[in-house]
């Protein structure tokens, strides 16, 4: 009784707010004790920050080539060496932290922010919608993601703005297929069974208050298709249809750097090394996001 | 269970057709005259029109969709732009390097990557799972291009232990089937860890440890036999990641494959060859799942009674 007394004492902002920070302080805590995906979001951090920093950061114009320093091992000069241009490759590896990070992410909100759409109808309305949607994602799950770029780049042709469409395009049932059974789990609870009721309209129960529950499936499979992302692009660059060689994009610098691997092997090493860094911190921290937030291992 | 057989066989007839219906779109996608493009860079107007009369590209559309269905059934696959010769016998002699590949990879990675789960729900916990679970997320990660080039570095270009590509002898498959099995041997560490740890917590290990079973015995016996019908299903499912890893395998080793086609014909834009490999693609990957779900309802008795 004295209990309800003090919590009836505490005022409407205060009590919507405690138990939310405490959840969120909870999540911190829990995340904290897990060290590897900590270690691999203070990775990611960081190479957020080198990817906005990049062109303060080039120690050379990742660009402009150097014609006496061709194909030179790593040295005090070119901490990571220069390619059959002379071009240094820790430049380019810096410039190319903003481009593969760009296409990965550009392309995974947008076919994150498509699946959502789709998933929430298809969960909500039901019926001849829903089998449309998710037969058709099931068609698309079938294949596996790089055959499915590779055939989308076959049709709208090369380039990195068709590989970030080709990338989204595969990322979509995925996130189709989370919204939709989220959606169907809270359609038939009581709030948006009240929602209903009180006469908010089908938008407004979508967004308001089936979306804001499936945010944390979201976060976990959005930080997990990043990883698929940059790998996707990556390959597609390797086999020639995404980023031009010019460019300094991961995936092209390996591509090219294959040809020198007898002679110049530090090329290969040093651009895929940092793609597979890439990958395996957003793994991981994808691992940690799910295990921290997934109410069953909870 | 030959109800069940039934259905998922019939299933498959209008996957395939939706499959072939999309990719036959796949021409009329491509900006511009789908006969010009088939015709081939240097035809000639007569050439261009045969082309359109011969794929009656002059037809409606769903005339045209069942004349291309028509033609896959009677093994026509069409005619290559680039070299002149017949899509069905370019492709004929690349299917064994392709499954071959496949196959040296699926065998060594699943006994590992079983072996690997099974030791790290075993060793749950200690540093020896953390090892386990990070070389199974490593495997996850690497680029099997990258690794490919790494181990050319090293085994052949280093070491000069084994060839840098082509398939002269058997030792060709050592290298490119170990960068395109990691991926796969990870899915399936991982896969059959959470499988077993799930399984050791069941009341059947219980008991059986209760009775005084050995611990590997309990393992082996009760764990393991349980896990291994989820394991076949996950490790079937992972052959259509294989054959799609063999498009870039076959790039790095220059193999004379099926992917490396793939990747060729658009490079030279030869429409015919990427329609037929897009649909030979398409079918492995339906056949296989297919054979996957039948294998699921014979191990799965669950699924074989309700059927």
């Amino acid at each position: 009784m004295a209990e309800e007394k003090v919590a009836l004492n505490v005022p409407q902002e205060e009590q919507a707010l405690a138990p939310r920070q405490s959840r969120a302080k909870a999540f911190i805590l829990k995340f904290i004790g897990r060290k590897t995906a900590v270690i691999a979001a203070g990775f990611i951090i960081l190479l957020v920050i080198i990817a906005f920093l990049a062109p303060a950061l080039e120690p050379y114009n990742p660009a402009t080539p150097d014609y006496d320093a061709i194909l030179s091992a790593p040295s005090a000069k070119h901490l990571f060496g220069t390619d059959e241009y002379g071009r240094d490759i820790l430049s380019r590896l810096l410039a190319g932290s903003r481009l593969s990070l760009s296409v990965s992410l550009s392309s995974v909100t947008l076919g994150a922010g498509l699946g959502a759409i789709l998933g929430i109808l298809a969960g909500y309305y039901g019926g001849w919608l829903d089998s449309l949607i998710m037969r058709t994602a099931d068609v698309l799950l079938a294949f596996p993601d790089i055959l499915l770029a590779i055939a989308i780049v076959a049709v709208i042709g090369p380039g990195l703005s068709n590989v970030v469409i080709a990338v989204a395009v595969f990322s979509i049932p995925s996130f189709a297929r989370i919204m939709r059974s989220s959606t169907l789990a809270v359609k038939q609870s009581l709030y948006v069974e009240a929602a209903r009721s009180l006469g908010c309209t089908n938008r407004s129960i979508m967004w308001k208050h089936i979306f804001p529950g499936t945010v944390a499936s979201i976060i976990v499979n959005f930080t997990m298709r990043i990883g698929t992302a940059i790998l996707a692009a990556a390959s597609l660059s390797f086999l020639g249809f995404g980023a031009k060689p010019t460019e300094p994009d991961w995936g092209a610098m390996l591509s090219t750097g294959r040809n020198y691997l007898g002679v110049a092997p530090h090329i290969v090493y040093f651009s895929g090394g940092i793609i597979f860094l890439t990958v395996l911190a957003f793994n991981l921290l994808g691992d940690g996001l799910r295990d921290t937030l997934d109410p069953k291992i909870q | 269970m030959g109800r069940y057989c039934l259905k998922r066989v019939l299933g498959t007839i209008p996957l395939m057709l939706v499959i072939s219906f999309i990719i036959f779109m796949f021409v009329h996608m491509i900006p511009g005259d789908p006969a010009r493009i088939m015709a081939g860079k240097d035809a000639t107007l007569e050439e261009i029109n045969r082309t359109r009369q011969t794929l009656g590209l002059d037809q409606p559309l769903l005339n045209q969709y069942f004349m291309y269905l028509n033609r896959m059934f009677h093994g026509d696959l069409g005619t290559s732009t680039t070299t002149g010769q017949s899509v069905a016998e370019m492709i004929g002699p690349r299917f064994q390097p392709t499954f071959t590949l496949a196959g040296c990879a699926l065998v060594w990675s699943l006994i590992i990557g079983v072996l690997l789960g099974v030791f790290s729900a075993v060793m749950r916990g200690k540093w020896e799972d953390y090892i386990g679970m990070l070389i199974a997320i490593s495997g996850i990660s690497i680029p099997v291009f990258w690794l490919g080039l790494v181990l050319i570095q090293i085994f052949s270009v280093q070491l000069g232990w084994l060839p840098t590509g082509g398939l002269d002898s058997i030792q060709s498959y050592i290298l490119p089937s170990l960068s395109l099995g990691v991926g796969v041997m990870a899915v399936m560490a991982r896969f059959s860890r959470s499988s077993m740890l799930e399984n050791m917590r069941e009341d059947y290990v219980r008991t059986a440890r209760a009775k005084g079973q050995k611990e590997s015995m309990v393992v082996l016996k009760h764990a393991f036999r349980n896990s291994l019908i989820e394991v076949v299903t996950v490790a079937g499912l992972q052959i259509g990641g294989l054959l799609a890893g063999s498009i870039l395998v076959e790039t790095v080793f220059t193999i004379p494959g099926m992917g490396r086609l793939l990747v060729d014909s658009i490079k030279f834009r030869d429409y015919p060859v990427i329609e037929a490999e897009l649909l030979l693609f398409s079918l492995q990957f339906v056949v296989i799942n297919l054979i996957v779900d039948l294998l699921y309802g014979v191990l799965n008795p669950k699924i074989r009674y309700e059927s």
